[in-house]
């Protein structure tokens, strides 16, 4: 193999190191357009990897809930006549899934399940002294409640504990309440009134969880919502976020219940991570293809710049193959090359970035790290389109007819 | 023309035009024939535009013919492709030409070396020896490091000739070989092509437009409008 490109591999190099600084520009220019395919892909995978760690920090994967109260139309219009039918909505109240406890060890049961809590939401209103503020409250059970959202790494004051009588309430709302840890807070939802000693601050990361969220013993809040024994959803967390959609398809398919994956829970959020994803890929497109433009374009130029050379090659025995090769080989030295400084080049900019440009509370936007992994496939993306971009330029070269060519 | 019972290459009624088919069609040569034999030295001369370089061309498989039939070492040539021409091209025969067409981003010794390089993919320490001893030969022992760009002509012209013979191919084309170099360089290039036919036992086939060098050739063949005018030795040539 090294025998085989002997002569190739002697012959590229020198010619590129001949053509000095045309080499040294298309170089710079390749390590440019690979330090900004680089950068920006770990820069979007970074954002976006934040933004879904904070999104699906506080939220299920996939939830599951009893069926909507509808409005049955009261009989079917004769055929033939039509009617004018108007139908107010029914009020939503809190319902249990029927046969929750059933269904959880059936849903624990699939590979795709990581954990599935069972869980009590309702409305009410959360009071201390003379201050009153809405609330969400959420019954649940801690440990399992833990493995969906990782609750007890958000606790900010306290320890998370959910005994009777006790409860976990998030930042801003015991700033609004001038509560503090082992504090006790009155929770009111309807008729019915309860007080609970605050074991614990949570941040769920979004500012309006935390001025809402209470959470206290899946039995209390049925009772504080009027469900003995039951629960209003059953949160799952998945093994792979991704296949959450899927998951919801098909268990929508088995399962009398509404079924919502987090992708139809934040479909704006989906969309918008698309788009960033679909533009990443439209730059890094159109940055490459200016790649290969470039190479092509300065290996045309040697071309025409060294005819004579190739030509008494040619002359003295160099076959078509050997000349293709040789310029195959130097656009892909120029990619390698070109590949390795822009990937040292992007490592720079992500050491900027994370130096440089800081959120209010001083500290980094979120972690952006180029993984080998990425940093291994641009750099092997950019090298091929060398080859790629070398083709045209190399093909040009083994068609020249030496005899023309010696006498240029 | 030297009778030789298997002469190295041997070229019958060869035919060559540019534009073929074309209105602008032109036969360059028309039925050319001649043999060289083994350890020949053969001047092949003639007027500008009598198609000395075309036929220097045709023989060193550069172009192809258009009719006829050339044989090398009794091979026929006319139905090679392309990389079948190349092969013998690096098999059989050595190019000087008139303009030294050495690689400028090559030394001196790589020059001579890239035959051995092209055809191995790699230079052997004896293909290096041998190189060295050749570009000693051309008496270039202290500028064999040397970029051509470093070297006068004459002394370009020397390396272009350790380049043809380092492998020893049977057949040396050499095209215009003296005709950029000065005088003195001229005679000194042309006593070195000799020496080497002498030490080697290389056959030469060197286009000349001076008929000083050709009548220090073994043979001389005369080419005027495409077609062989003469064929004699320089012996006949000289008197």
């Amino acid at each position: 193999m090294l025998n085989w490109l002997g002569f190739e591999r002697r012959v590229a190099v020198r010619f590129l190191r001949e053509g000095r600084m045309q080499t040294v520009l298309i170089i710079v220019g390749v390590a440019a357009g690979v330090a900004v395919v680089a950068y920006i892909s770990a820069l979007i995978t970074g954002l976006q990897r934040n933004t879904l760690e904070k999104t699906l920090g506080a939220q299920a994967h996939v939830t599951v809930s009893a069926l909507d109260n509808v409005v049955l139309p009261a009989r079917a219009p004769l055929a033939g006549s039509s009617a004018l039918v108007q139908t107010q909505p029914r009020v939503q109240r809190p319902r249990s899934i029927a046969n929750w406890q059933s269904l959880v060890p059936v849903l624990e049961a699939m590979p795709a399940v990581a954990a599935v809590s069972p869980m009590v939401s309702g409305a009410g209103l959360a009071q201390r002294g003379e201050a009153s503020k809405s609330i969400a409250l959420m019954g649940v059970d801690l440990d399992r409640y833990d493995r969906i959202v990782h609750l007890r790494s958000k606790v900010v004051q306290g320890e998370a504990r959910l005994g009777p009588g006790e409860g976990i309430i998030g930042r801003e709302l015991a700033e609004d309440l001038g509560v503090r840890v082992g504090d006790r807070i009155s929770l009111v939802t309807g008729t019915i009134t309860d007080s609970l000693r605050v074991t614990a601050l949570v941040d769920l990361g979004v500012r309006e969880l935390n001025r809402r969220t209470v959470i206290v013993p899946l039995r209390a809040a049925q009772s504080l919502v009027g469900l003995p024994g039951g629960a209003t959803g059953l949160d799952l967390a998945l093994v792979d976020v991704w296949v959450a959609q899927s998951l919801a398809s098909d268990l929508s398919r088995r399962f009398p219940y509404k079924i919502e994956s987090w992708q139809e829970a934040n479909s704006q959020l989906v969309s918008a991570l698309n788009a960033q994803s679909v533009s990443t890929a439209l730059i890094r497109g159109v940055v490459m293809v200016v790649v290969v433009l470039g190479i092509a374009s300065v290996l045309v130029v040697s071309v025409v710049q060294k005819q004579r050379e190739i030509g008494i090659l040619r002359a003295i025995g160099a076959t078509r193959g050997q000349m293709l090769r040789v310029f195959l080989l130097q656009g892909a030295i120029v990619g390698a090359f070109g590949s390795t400084l822009g990937v040292l080049l992007a490592v720079g900019l992500i050491k900027a970035f994370t130096t440089f440009v800081r959120g209010s509370d001083g500290l980094p936007l979120f972690a952006i790290t180029l993984a080998p992994s990425l940093a291994l496939s641009v750099a092997g993306i950019a090298t091929v389109c060398g080859v790629l971009a070398a083709v045209a330029p190399a093909r040009r070269a083994a068609a020249l007819d030496p005899a023309q060519a010696i006498r240029m | 023309m030297t009778a030789n019972a298997s002469p190295l290459i041997e070229l019958a009624g060869i035919h060559k035009s540019y534009n073929l088919g074309m209105p602008n069609e032109a036969e360059v040569l028309h039925g050319v024939s001649f043999a060289v034999g083994r350890g020949e030295f053969v001047a092949l001369i003639g007027p500008s535009g009598s198609g000395k370089s075309t036929l220097l061309n045709v023989v060193g498989l550069l172009e192809r013919l258009t009719a006829g039939s050339y044989r090398i070492q009794g091979e026929e040539t006319s139905g090679l492709d392309d990389a079948g021409l190349t092969l013998r091209r690096r098999a059989v025969l050595g190019f000087v030409f008139q303009f030294h067409h050495l690689l400028p981003a090559f030394s001196a010794l790589e020059n001579v070396t890239l035959p051995a390089l092209m055809r191995e993919g790699r230079v052997t320490p004896a293909q290096h020896e041998r190189a060295r001893a050749m570009l000693a030969a051309v008496g270039l022992e202290n500028d064999m490091h040397k970029r051509p760009g470093e070297l006068s002509g004459g002394m370009q012209q020397r390396v272009a000739i350790a380049r043809a013979l380092v492998l020893e191919p049977p057949l040396v084309l050499a095209d215009e070989p003296t005709g950029n170099l000065d005088r003195a360089s001229s005679d000194e290039v042309f006593v070195l092509m000799r020496r080497m036919h002498a030490e080697l036992q290389t056959s030469f086939l060197v286009v000349t437009h001076d008929p000083r060098l050709a009548a220090r050739c073994d043979r001389v063949i005369e080419l005027v409008d495409g077609s062989i005018e003469s064929d004699r030795p320089a012996t006949a040539v000289r008197e």
